[in-house]
């Protein structure tokens, strides 16, 4: 019975590095997992998760390749929640700029996605976060560290919300700058850091994440 | 809000078995990879590494086998190493479990290997892997040898190091053939050196003896300490090192 009801996780399978790792650590956290591509499937699910490592330009191709923008696009629309993480996070905002070259990302948020200032890069390993207020996403793990592994990122927030919507949850990290490390906005939650690489801190949050679902 | 001095547990594995030796002669049985690595990981460890030190073309499925069956259960970084020479070996073991990759000699027989893995999977998965030897023939006086330091090259391992960071590599891992197995601590000159040349995390590899070797290591620059018969002999654990760090004053998870 407990099975039946655990909600379900399409993690989208577009030939982005370990999926492996999220596919576990989901079903770990709580969820009926399925790696796929196939879009009804993936129109399906309660949860989408987006993962991504690389280049910001070749994990744009991979996903249009598979139509990951528009899968993406259809599901925000209908207000069914997705999560990307690491670049998967990265490609939600306009642009990111890498190595000289612009790349245009899917736009769900305003800003660009940019190198890090700081002395050692990559920023890889465990750092803490400035746990956004009202998280439910960091809900009973504010104080713990997280894995990073990347050398750019996002660091200014400028979406600004009217109405009835609720205000985004946006949470800060730092590492030689701030940088935003996690969003919560509507159906679209997004970190920097690899929550299936973060032991059971990054469980936790995954499972925090699935209870939403 | 820094982050955290990272300390690694190093399996090298040979037929299925985590194997340790002196200066990599006298291979010894330690047990199995996966249970090991799982202590480890309740330790607290901060990533695992394991490097596949037989590495014949019959023993690549059994690595495989047993990278996924570690990132099944654990929830860490994961970087395998030993006898990768093709970007499609790299995707075989990313799609295995492993989150990071270590190259070493085929890396230094065609450079060009880096920058194929870069292309394909960003340059945090590549981790240049490199066995020190201190030898006069290199003008810093550091030499990269092959094969466990059995046999030498004509790299200076600060140059090599800095051309590899600038092909793609996302971090170094230094191991210190001197002191590698001798238990008398980290090279600390070499590790000071490549922290000096190095824009990339750097983890400081070979030698570790004692709880009082780790800071000395971090204070001359290191990222990440890397460590293994310490800890598969049950000298001291993950966590007693990472106690020792951080009554020295460093930022540990």
């Amino acid at each position: 019975m407990a099975e039946a009801a655990a909600p379900t996780v399409a993690v989208l399978d577009y030939g982005s590095g370990n999926v492996h790792s999220a596919v576990k650590a989901l079903e770990a956290a709580g969820a009926q997992v399925t790696l796929t591509r196939d879009r009804q499937a993936v129109m399906d699910a309660d949860g989408l998760l987006v993962p991504g490592v690389g280049a910001f330009a070749a994990v744009m191709e991979q996903l249009r390749d598979v139509r990951g923008d528009e899968l993406v696009e259809r599901r925000l629309a209908g207000g069914r929640k997705v999560m990307g993480i690491c670049v998967g996070m990265q490609v939600m905002f306009e642009n990111g700029l890498e190595h000289g070259i612009d790349t245009e990302g899917l736009g769900e948020w305003p800003g660009a996605v940019t190198q890090l200032d700081a002395p050692v890069l990559p920023h890889m390993g465990w750092n803490t976060v400035e746990a956004a207020e009202g998280s439910t996403l960091f809900r009973g793990i504010e104080d713990e560290r997280f894995y990073f592994v990347h050398s750019y990122a996002a660091k200014d927030w400028t979406l600004d919300v009217y109405g009835a919507f609720a205000q985004p949850k946006v949470t800060y990290a730092t590492h030689g700058q701030r940088f935003i490390a996690a969003v919560e906005n509507g159906p679209l939650t997004a970190t920097q850091f690899h929550p299936e690489k973060s032991g059971e801190a990054g469980l936790k949050l995954l499972a925090n994440w699935i209870e939403s679902l | 809000m820094t982050v955290a001095v990272r300390v690694i547990p190093c399996l090298d594995v040979a037929n299925g078995r985590v194997v340790k030796g002196v200066n990599f002669l006298n291979l010894q049985d330690s047990g199995d990879p996966v249970e090991l690595a799982s202590r480890y990981y309740a330790q607290g460890a901060d990533e695992i590494t394991f490097l596949d030190v037989t590495a014949t073309v019959e023993d690549r499925s059994t690595m495989y086998d047993i990278v996924e069956r570690t990132a099944e259960t654990l929830f860490i970084p994961l970087t395998v190493g030993g006898g990768v020479r093709t970007a499609d070996d790299v995707a075989r073991l990313l799609s295995h479990g492993a989150d990071k990759i270590g190259v070493n000699s085929a890396a230094i027989r065609r450079p060009e290997l880096i920058d194929d893995i870069a292309a394909r999977f960003g340059a945090q998965v590549i981790v240049l892997s490199l066995d020190v030897l201190r030898d006069n023939s290199a003008p810093s006086g550091f030499l990269v040898t092959t094969h466990g330091g059995r046999e030498k090259t004509t790299l200076d391992a600060l140059v090599w190091a800095r051309e590899a960071i600038d092909r793609g590599a996302g971090e170094l891992l230094v191991n210190s053939i001197d002191a590698d197995g001798t238990k008398a601590g980290f090279d600390i000159e070499l590790i000071a050196a490549m922290r000096e040349i190095s824009s990339v995390p750097v983890i400081a590899s070979g030698g570790a003896g004692q709880l009082d070797h780790f800071l000395p290591a971090i204070t001359a620059g290191a990222d990440a300490v890397l460590a293994a018969s310490v800890f598969h002999s049950g000298t001291f654990t993950v966590g007693d090192v990472k106690r020792a760090l951080s009554e020295g004053g460093v930022t540990v998870r």
